[in-house]
């Protein structure tokens, strides 16, 4: 019980460091200067897309027709001219192309670089500084530098009491242990895995949380990102097949309990089970990542409603603006419960993934 | 769909960045961490148990302790108790002692006054026989003078005798 009260209370402060509001505005200008620049009609689809994927540089804030945004570095290595460094900044918001890269407007690769080689676009192999990149770099820093302090901390004041970012991160290293790791993993076999549990816990609260910050630092989608929970489940695939012990194996090759005959000739229950091992770490990748993206998408679509409402009519935009704000604000204070609830979900799986593996036979 | 396809750029920087996270975090944070909790957890399962033993002992002890004071404020009773039996005894004896020497005292006084009653009775005879003597004496001497008053006398002197 105790644990859970200092996660709310802890849960509270990121509410109160999270402006709802300032989400809202600055999306809100964005449109705003898009609308007055390009004289297009409001696509709430293209507009909620652009604010989920990924981009090559960091928008700050607009004012009118005034961007600034953090330029970040695009590295591509293309087979027609080669290995390219530059700065986002050089597309002009998309504007122009550079060496012959420019961001796709439409099509399979809107918004990425793509090279334009004899009139069609191609994309190069691309390892470019991108938003999330940068952004799950720092959170990364950040976690570092956070726990290695905290890690220094319990070195000087061993046996005393905690004192400082050390108590407000206890109860979760805690919780992450004894709640997590010990009933899924079991008593005998936890302690290998709780490095990971902690690393991955962290990590995905962390960037959920900053997903939620509508400025930098925050404002990427990390979490949301596909290829990021990609990364997270396929670590934790592998320290499960690593780990899997001759029961684990023996489980899915000859799966006890079952008839003979679904196991020979057609070995239809090991094939079933094959697909277990695989499919679990998918579920996990797909699970973080549809429940972020999501939570961002409801958010984005109560914003669009202004602009849709507010091109039928201004009067007509300010009256949804007051329901949308409303609704925004309950819909950021649900995500940072689901916050706290996905990097627990995933790393509560992942726990009890590992503890499959080490069963023993019994 | 750009949203639901991995990105190979991404996948490289996260899986590197992640890796090495997780290698410092697992070198340098989490063992500390992790076995600091525990260590501290144990030292306070352990004072526990440690200030419960410590109590039972101090109960003990106290037990003891008033165990011990009522064995001494017993010994000090029987002390009391032997030390009075003890001057009661000495009293005693003295009060007997003293009698008896009292007694012999008396006794040899007795013893004395006896033998000076034996002296004194014998001197008396003595003397009485020296008396008798001398009245022999005489009744002798006046023997030839006259008859009867020799006689007389004679009577005189014994009526005298027997007086005495």
């Amino acid at each position: 019980m105790k644990h859970i009260h200092r996660l709310l209370l802890i849960a509270f402060f990121f509410t109160c460091l999270t402006p709802a509001f300032a989400s809202v505005s600055d999306e809100h200008e964005h449109e705003i200067h898009q609308e007055s620049h390009n004289k297009k009609k409001f696509e709430p689809g293209n507009f909620i897309m652009d604010h989920i994927a990924d981009a090559y540089d960091w928008h700050v804030f607009s004012y009118g027709d005034f961007h600034f945004t953090a330029p970040l570095p695009v590295i591509v290595y293309s087979e027609h001219s080669g290995f390219h460094v530059f700065m986002s900044s050089n597309f002009h918001h998309g504007h122009s192309s550079y060496k012959g890269f420019e961001l796709a407007k439409e099509g399979e690769y809107r918004g990425k670089v793509v090279e334009m080689v004899n009139g069609h676009h191609v994309r190069p192999f691309d390892i470019s500084m991108t938003k999330n990149v940068v952004s799950m770099l720092i959170s990364m820093i950040f976690l570092l530098w956070v726990f290695i302090s905290v890690a220094k901390t319990y070195t000087k004041r061993k046996g005393q009491e905690p004192k400082g970012l050390q108590a407000y991160l206890e109860p979760i290293i805690v919780f992450v242990i004894d709640e997590i790791a010990k009933p899924a993993i079991g008593e005998k076999k936890y302690k290998k895995f709780v490095p990971f549990l902690l690393t991955i816990f962290f990590f995905i609260w962390l960037n959920n949380l900053m997903g939620l910050v509508p400025f930098i630092p925050g404002g990427a989608n990390v979490t949301g990102n596909i290829t990021i929970t990609m990364v997270l489940a396929l670590f934790t695939f592998i320290i499960t097949t690593v780990n899997g012990n001759k029961n684990y194996w023996k489980h899915i090759f000859n799966t006890p309990g079952v008839p003979w005959w679904l196991k020979f000739p057609v070995p239809l229950m090991p094939l079933v089970e094959l697909m277990g091992v695989f499919t679990k770490p998918f579920v996990l990748m797909v699970r973080l990542f549809a429940n972020i993206t999501a939570g961002h998408m409801i958010v984005l679509a109560f914003v669009s409603l202004i602009f849709i409402f507010g091109e039928m009519s201004p009067a007509l935009g300010m009256g949804t603006s007051v329901i949308s704000v409303f609704f925004v604000i309950f819909m950021d204070v649900l995500e940072l419960l689901v916050a706290l609830i996905q990097a627990y979900v995933f790393t509560l799986l992942s726990a009890l993934y590992f503890g499959m593996a080490v069963e023993e036979h019994h | 769909m750009g949203l639901v396809t991995p990105e190979l750029g991404t996948f490289i920087w996260m899986f590197i960045a992640f890796a090495s996270v997780f290698f410092l975090l697992k070198k340098y944070a989490w063992p500390a961490i992790v076995d600091a909790i525990e260590e501290r957890n144990n030292s306070i399962k352990e004072a526990l148990l440690s200030a419960e033993s410590a109590k039972e002992e101090m109960a003990k002890l106290q037990a003891d302790n008033q165990k011990i004071l009522k064995e001494a404020r017993r010994e000090r009773e029987g002390m009391l108790k032997e030390a009075k039996e003890l001057g009661d005894q000495i009293v005693r004896e003295a009060k007997t002692k003293a009698t008896e020497e009292a007694e012999k005292v008396v006794e040899s006084a007795r013893q004395a006054i006896e033998s000076d009653k034996v002296a004194a009775l014998s001197e008396i005879k003595a003397q009485v026989a020296t008396l008798s003597v001398e009245i022999a004496e005489k009744v002798l001497r006046r023997q030839f003078e006259d008859d009867q008053q020799q006689k007389d006398y004679f009577q005189k002197l014994m009526k005298e005798v027997n007086i005495n």
